[in-house]
């Protein structure tokens, strides 16, 4: 694994890494380095698409040139817990979705539902996760302009990455779907459904397996 | 008018009710939040007696007015505003006893953005993720404050201690930004990088809890394409793709897919934070942290590591 350090301030260090893969052995190690006591004092950990960043170090420099002397092992993974979500898949752009795959809407379904997907990291809203799992033929670009309002509980594509909404809000992804899975609930803990690491199939819910007619009630897509 | 409480008589532009943040969590998508002038935040509540870390309101621009339901010690922090107690002049960055009934009142500020009022006892509001504050990116913590909003307020403690009050420690009339080069200034050219240490830049009005905007010159890149969503900062001076800098404050996102130029670190962010739009910033380089990698080039300035 190749990594490089990158300073963030006087307190934080960026490591990059060549891969999403490598990115999560990487946390992976960190987590269980944390855990071991064998990792400085850090407030943050975060996890992202190539990268891992800590802040709060008090001596970023010197973890900097301890790094390259690490053994990380592959990511191991495991036999942890999985996630199941039930979907409806209803979305506006699932018909988009499954022409760019050249499938049928049902076909899309059938693929997206027998991935088993792995939450990479976290962002953009507290519980929102940047699930990995789809093979790179099944990329899709995001929208040119963002939907103004993406309604909560939208199961939505975009580059390598499924994610689900925890709340309403703008947003580009292509959406495929709905859950009433709660992604977010601060009197439950962890907080969020999806934590970096976690295992999720989305299982269509019963008759519902197909796509709706027309746009997502509650919708305002375009 | 016994219960331990108050009720907004007028919320202001935006109140909030700020803590110390929550911290550990980024990983899960959550910013630290927190009051952005965490040394006027501080300070407002050793005047009243309370521990730093409970709750205070952070005022914008156009202060806020409550009617206390019990006796309070109160104290007003933070940019400089006329404090009234039942429309009567009171003491700005001081301890003051306000009865149960009246009504406070910080005004608009004199000076900078945000002002912070501290009772003793401080704000009650239930934790979330341990902590009171309002994070406005992800709307986690108690709502901003709404007209006829009761809000509750915490067991008074020991007696406020015997400061007199505190001096304003005054407006700069710019704001000059130590930056910690990283750790994507390799996507900008030697110009664009100098254009960010030289050029004039404004506070943008469009600035709010998540970021200092800025207004100025565009800082030319050296990489076109997008980067891969990584995480960001607190002071993270991130740069959309219009090429001006974006200086991320408390309620900032955890992650983020524009490049990150450099790092303003944190005890300079309260000036940021109190900053009116309009008033002129310059960024001063601090050059890369010392152990970094050395620099592929010189930056105007002067500096080479």
């Amino acid at each position: 694994m190749t990594l490089r350090s990158l300073p963030v301030g006087e307190h934080g260090l960026l490591i990059e890494v060549d891969s999403g893969e490598a990115a999560e052995a990487l946390h992976a190690e960190l987590l269980r380095r944390a855990a071991a006591r064998e990792l400085p004092a850090v407030r943050e950990i975060v996890p992202a698409a190539r990268t891992v960043f800590l802040d709060g170090l008090a001596d970023p420099g010197r973890l900097a040139t301890e790094l390259p002397g690490w053994r990380i092992p592959p990511l191991d993974r495991g036999d942890s817990d999985i996630v199941e979500v039930s979907v409806r898949y209803d979305g506006p752009d699932l018909a988009e979705v499954a022409k760019r795959w050249g499938v049928t809407p049902e076909e899309a379904v059938r693929i997206h539902s027998g991935t088993e997907f792995r939450v990479a990291f976290c962002g953009f809203a507290p519980g929102f996760g940047y699930l990995t799992g789809l093979p790179e033929r099944f990329h899709v670009p995001r929208h040119a302009t963002p939907r103004t309002r993406v309604p909560v509980g939208s199961v939505a594509l975009a580059g390598g990455y499924t994610g689900v909404y925890p709340h309403s809000s703008p947003g580009g992804w292509q959406l495929i779907g709905t859950t009433d899975a709660v992604l977010w609930d601060t009197a439950r803990n962890p907080a969020a459904l999806f934590t970096p690491g976690t295992r999720v199939r989305f299982i269509p819910a019963r008759g519902a397996a197909g796509p709706a007619p027309g746009p997502a009630p509650g919708g305002t897509a375009p | 008018m016994t219960d331990s409480a108050f009720v907004v008589v007028r919320p202001g532009a935006l109140t909030t009710v700020q803590d110390l943040g929550r911290v550990g969590h980024a990983h899960l998508g959550v910013p630290r939040s927190g009051a952005l002038d965490q040394p006027a935040h501080r300070l407002a509540n050793r005047l009243v007696g309370n521990a730093e870390g409970a709750a205070t309101l952070e005022t914008t621009l156009t202060g806020c007015a409550v009617r206390l339901r019990r006796p309070a010690t109160v104290a007003v922090t933070g940019a400089p505003c006329p404090v009234t107690v039942d429309g009567r002049p009171a003491a700005w960055g001081a301890a003051v006893r306000v009865a149960a009934g009246a009504l406070l009142e910080a005004g608009a500020a004199a000076h900078g953005v945000r002002s912070y009022v501290a009772f003793d006892g401080g704000v009650e509001a239930e934790p979330v993720l341990g902590s009171r504050a309002t994070d406005v990116l992800s709307g986690l913590g108690p709502a901003p404050l709404a007209d006829g909003a009761v809000l509750r307020l915490g067991p008074p403690g020991r007696p406020a201690p015997g400061v007199d009050g505190v001096p304003h420690r005054g407006v700069a009339p710019e704001l000059v930004l130590p930056v910690v080069l990283g750790p994507r200034d390799d996507w900008f050219t030697p110009a664009g990088l100098r254009t960010l240490t030289t050029g004039d830049f404004r506070v943008s009005a469009a600035s709010n809890r998540i970021g200092l905007r800025t207004e100025g010159p565009s800082l030319e890149r050296a990489k076109d394409g997008e980067l891969a969503s990584e995480g960001m900062a607190l002071g993270a001076l991130q740069v959309p793709p219009d090429g001006r800098p974006v200086l991320f404050l408390a309620d900032h996102p955890t992650t983020g897919g524009y490049p990150v130029v450099g790092v303003v670190p944190e005890p300079y962010l309260a000036a940021a934070a109190q900053a009116v739009p309009g008033t002129p910033v310059r960024f001063t380089p601090l050059g890369r942290a010392s152990w970094g990698p050395p620099a592929r080039r010189n930056v105007a300035g002067g500096l080479s590591y």
